[in-house]
């Protein structure tokens, strides 16, 4: 019955999106653009949540992924040189964006391996120090644009397919949080060897988690550089990874709906508050202290404590 | 069921299990007992794959499973309940029994076997939504137990049951434990600091001291033998 209901959920919203997405010509150009960085911060912080929060390794490297899905389908629709409007394009999208998520989950499954051995802040900075990699190897490389960016990406996303994955994309976690495999998630974040002794395969589920997460942050970026049709390596930096991470963390690490409504609202708040627009970095920041030292399950959802991600093991593994 | 030859664990330089051999017969309960440190704990950890074996062989029903994957062990039968019983604090009662089962696919047997996790901590049914941290020591111990159950395992592996639990309730703990050895069949391989309750129901006895066996025999006997009776049975 459950199952059917959010089997039913899903749908209802699908054809939501394709209702709205037809009076999308009625919505100003601006606030069309939040609706659309909405969505795209949803899939971004639901999609760290699974690694943050369900699985419990500290990821600070989401732009990274987010990057290699950019730019890997836009080299595949800017080659083709893909019109918007024909059915066709539709549909070539959809294998771009594809290629996108499959490409940053290879990288995922790079990142993934490292994580096994690594913990909280030591993880942290690995995966920090990864989406670092990624940004100056793009900033390198002649044929992406190196630094000047790499323009003329076909305007191809649209509300319609933002909000479908971000459907789809929630659909998937939520049925995976209640299903006896996803748990093995959660039981891995409260005690890895327990889990262990229980069956469950701490390591093969970490990477799962990696590549997972990284696959649709690819799609996400993909969404992206096909909504603003220029992109440059510096859209991708450690400022953008730590957004997401900050969306995460509010909205309280495990929570679906928690990280859904503080994508939501750090999507909006600093697009409300233009004029200190320049210290949005510093009250992210400081946001983020006064989250673990006031509420460290985060604002909204029954998440879990934070802190714990940094105390020190002292289990053997 | 269980042989085990030679067997040695160390942490980096220190070995804490040198060279054991021992047996475990099916349908049987055996325990490991010996003071603190002994290496009773390495030893069930060793035989579960969450430690590596330096060197020596681990064999479960004619199957080598020395330094298998834990995940993979189990899912040849043994199962540890293990040493401060490790909860998923996050995950209530019921989930945590369902992790138990995270490696059987028969939906109406598990359910069944949760029913009977029930009927034997008829506790744990009252807070069967609770989440696992928010249980007592002596409820905690129980879903460890009840954890062990759903996995159907032959043998079942159980570090210390009566760690930090008010002497009545361990009694009763112990009375399950024949109960799951004799209405399920499973092997039992109990570890306890309370040696003489642990010989009291067990059918066979090893005693362990820095590492090495130093006695073996039927539980009887060992809770006869004058040694023992010093040693681990708190006589002078
Ligand atoms: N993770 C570890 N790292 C290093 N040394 C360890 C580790 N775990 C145990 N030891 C050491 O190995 C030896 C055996 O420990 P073990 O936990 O097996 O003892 P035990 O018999 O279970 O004791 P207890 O009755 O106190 O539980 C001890 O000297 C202990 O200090
Ligand atoms: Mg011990």
């Amino acid at each position: 019955m459950r199952r059917h209901l959010s089997k039913i959920c899903l749908l209802v919203s699908l054809i939501l999106c394709a209702v709205v997405s037809l009076l999308q010509g009625y919505i100003g150009a601006y606030y069309f653009q939040i609706i659309i960085y909405i969505g795209i911060n949803t899939i971004l912080a639901s999609s760290l949540n699974l690694i943050n929060g369900f699985a419990g390794q500290f990821s600070l490297g989401h732009a990274g992924f987010m990057a290699i899905g950019a730019y890997t389908s836009s080299i595949i629709t800017a080659t083709l040189h893909l019109q918007p409007g024909s059915p066709i394009s539709h549909l070539i999208f959809t294998g771009a964006l594809l290629a996108g998520g499959l490409m940053a989950s290879l990288f995922g499954l790079l990142v993934g391996i490292p994580s096994l051995r690594l913990k909280g802040d030591y993880l942290a900075i690995t995966t920090l120090g990864f989406g670092e990699i990624i940004r100056v190897l793009i900033q390198n490389m002649d044929f992406l644009g190196a630094a000047r960016g790499f323009s003329g990406v076909p305007k191809l996303a649209n509300f319609f397919w933002v909000y479908a994955i971000a459907a789809i994309l929630i659909f998937f976690l939520y049925n995976l949080i209640n299903s006896t495999y996803g748990k093995g998630f959660l039981a891995v974040r409260d005690d890895e060897i327990a889990a262990e002794a229980t069956g469950i395969s701490a390591t093969r589920l970490k990477v799962v988690a990696f590549v997972t997460g990284a696959f649709f942050a690819g799609i996400a970026g993909g969404l992206y550089a096909h909504f603003v049709t220029y992109i440059n390596p510096s859209q991708f930096g450690f400022l953008r990874s730590f957004e997401i991470v900050v969306m995460v963390v509010v909205g309280g690490m495990g929570s679906i709906p928690g990280v859904i409504l503080a994508a939501i609202l750090l999507t909006v708040l600093p697009e409300a508050l233009r004029a200190i627009a320049q210290y949005r970095m510093v009250i992210y920041a400081m946001l983020l202290i006064i989250i673990m030292l006031v509420r460290p399950q985060g604002l909204f959802g029954a998440g879990i404590n934070i802190k714990r991600y940094f105390k020190k093991s002292t289990e053997p593994v | 069921m269980l042989v085990i030859e030679n067997l040695r664990i160390c942490y980096g330089a220190i070995a804490a299990v040198r060279g054991i051999s021992l047996k475990v017969e099916s349908g049987r309960i055996v325990t490991l007992i010996g003071a603190n440190g002994a290496g009773k704990s390495t030893t069930l950890r060793g035989i579960c794959g969450l430690v590596k074996a330096v060197t020596g062989k681990i064999m479960f029903e004619e199957n080598d499973i020395t330094n298998l994957p834990p995940h993979k062990i189990v899912a040849a039968g043994v199962v540890m309940a293990p040493e401060g019983r490790m909860i998923f604090a996050n995950l209530s009662t019921r989930e945590n029994l369902e992790m138990g089962a995270y490696l059987r696919k028969d939906k109406k047997e598990i359910n069944r076997d949760i029913d009977y996790v029930f009927t034997i901590f008829p506790k744990l049914k009252e807070r069967i939504n609770q989440p696992g941290g928010k249980l007592s020591g002596g409820e905690q111990q129980m879903l460890a137990i009840g954890r062990a159950i759903l996995a159907r395992p032959k043998l079942m592996l159980l570090d210390e049951p009566s760690l930090g639990i008010a002497p009545i309730l361990v009694k009763t703990i112990f009375r399950k434990i024949v109960d799951i050895n004799k209405e399920l069949g499973t092997t039992i391989l109990l570890v306890e600091q309370n040696a003489h309750l642990a010989l009291s129901i067990a059918d066979y006895a090893y005693v362990l001291e820095t590492g090495e066996l130093c006695l073996e025999g039927k539980a009887a006997d060992i809770a006869g033998n004058q040694q023992v009776r010093k040693a681990y049975l708190g006589e002078s």
